[in-house]
């Protein structure tokens, strides 16, 4: 299991560390319930050091990222961020990720941890013209700061006015702590905030040097757990959940990531098909009516019909409520509509609901 | 971490207080400690038998679901309601709030059972 610069860190705090996607990474430090409503009432301090870089560079990157990615890059702007799914022939998810652009012939792609050595392998052998890849994963870490309170912790330790950061958009050099780092208005809690790549041997520095400062302003450490149950009140999907080689990203509720009408991209024929077919399956949120956390895997059923899948769900900390995203026959994705889910080989009672969950509070 | 004297502990961290031939089950502190935060509690039907063993019920914490195993068999004779509308209680004071009362069918299987020290030192070795 690998360990990121923040490790030893993490102990110090005692949190209580898993493994996720072969790291070991802080789950909790004094509780998820506390850590979420921290993040969305002020702010959290995120370690995603796990998650993986590469550098796609050459004449012909932008142009191999268009085929490469199902959304639509030729429009960004050097210094944007866009997310996009990228995609196998038939339509299933390699991996979901974001893209800096830092000019035409320079991109950093982030990939979910997991995912890093198959995406690499993936870029890698549909490398095309003058275009080259680096996983650049090892050397970098990543710390996350988000929440309402975000911008005014952060810029008291960066030397950028991190109001023009806009959301979605990043700076390839702001001084945080004294550290040369990446900084983006990017997250995935629902909430303001940004996501800081930094050197891995520095990690420790800017960890330290934005935490305790912090800690007046309710700057909070946070693991996984927040993370997961403040992701899934935004509807923010999570690979492996809600993407995963066997649900399209039109499925998965990402179809303004896709863009049917680009000249080509890998799977656009797959994706195009289900589109002009229309969707039997679609992701849905709902929330149990009947007692009973729903779980990943759980079935969804109608009488004795199986209309589908559980791919996340948790008891909600902002709405005390338990909720569920589901991967449900269309027919019972209308917000209103009522099915089971089995727990425990039990049908409860359960109702579709509008996404998200919570509301976005992001500034533009 | 709280083990109070006078229980009996298993090996899948439920403790159990006999009372006038009836067995108080509830979760230990290093048990709720582990889990975190719980957010549900399922309980089993009173006048349900279990075996030394069985599923006695249900605690989820915001992660992750995990059984709660029958220490001893008995019949379930009352189970702890208040669980069920705040299951915080568990994480406040795991001895005082059990889940379930089964009527002891068989003494003997308390002797399988390990006393504070006993539980103690499994504890130490499972960290």
């Amino acid at each position: 299991m690998k360990k990121t610069p923040l490790y030893e860190k993490h102990l110090g705090l005692n949190a209580k560390m898993i493994g996720f996607g072969g790291w070991l990474l802080p789950v909790e430090y004094t509780g998820i319930i506390e850590e979420h409503r921290q993040v969305r009432s002020a702010a959290g301090l995120f370690d995603v050091s796990h998650m993986g870089e590469v550098i796609i560079r050459g004449k012909d990157a932008g142009a191999f990222l268009q085929e490469l990615l199902t959304n639509d890059l030729s429009k960004a702007a050097d210094g944007k961020v866009v997310y996009s799914p990228m995609c196998y022939e038939n339509g299933g998810v390699v991996d979901d990720l974001l893209v800096y652009k830092f000019s035409d012939d320079y991109y950093l792609i982030v990939t979910n941890a997991a995912n890093t050595e198959k995406d690499f392998e993936w870029i890698r052998e549909h490398l095309t013209g003058d275009t080259e890849a680096v996983n650049v994963s090892d050397s970098w870490a990543q710390i996350a700061i988000q929440g309402p309170s975000a911008e005014s912790i952060l810029q008291e330790a960066a030397d950028y006015p991190l109001k023009d950061i806009r959301f979605f958009t990043f700076v390839p050099e702001v001084n945080v702590c004294g550290v040369p780092a990446m900084v983006s208005r990017t997250g995935y809690t629902g909430e303001d905030g940004f996501e800081i790549y930094l050197p891995r041997e520095k990690a420790t520095v800017v960890w330290d040097g934005l935490l305790e400062p912090g800690r007046g302003m309710g700057l909070v450490p946070a693991g996984l757990g927040a993370r997961d149950t403040l992701r899934l009140e935004a509807a923010l999907p999570l690979y492996g959940h809600e993407l995963s080689p066997d649900i399209t990203p039109l499925e998965a509720g990402l179809g303004i990531f896709v863009k049917l009408n680009k000249d080509s991209f890998i799977g656009k024929e797959a994706l195009l098909r289900q589109h002009d077919r229309g969707l039997e399956r679609k992701l849905a949120g709902f929330e149990m009516t009947g007692r009973g956390i729903p779980r990943n895997g759980y079935d969804i059923m109608d009488g004795d019909n199986r209309i589908g899948f559980v791919t996340s769900g948790s008891y909600s900390p902002s709405l005390g409520q338990n909720i569920g995203l589901a991967m449900a026959d269309i027919r019972y994705s209308e917000p209103g509509t009522e099915f089971d889910v089995i727990i425990r080989n039990r049908p409860v009672r359960a109702r579709t609901v509008e996404l998200p969950f919570y509301r976005k509070k992001y500034r533009k | 971490m709280k083990v109070p004297e006078g229980l009996y502990y298993s090996k899948e961290h439920e403790w159990v207080r006999v009372v006038d031939g009836r067995a108080f089950i509830g979760i230990t502190d290093y048990a709720q400690e582990s889990l975190g935060e719980i957010v549900f509690v399922e309980l089993p039907e009173v006048g349900s038998m279990l075996d030394a063993g069985d599923v006695l019920g249900v605690v989820e914490s915001v992660k992750a679901a995990s059984d709660v195993y029958a220490p001893i068999a008995g019949k379930v004779v009352e189970v702890n309601e208040a669980l069920a509308d705040d299951p915080a209680l568990l994480n406040n004071d795991p001895y005082e709030n059990w889940l379930a009362v089964l009527e002891i069918t068989d003494d003997s299987m308390l002797e399988d059972l390990m006393d504070a020290s006993g539980y103690e030192a499994f504890c130490a070795e499972e960290e």
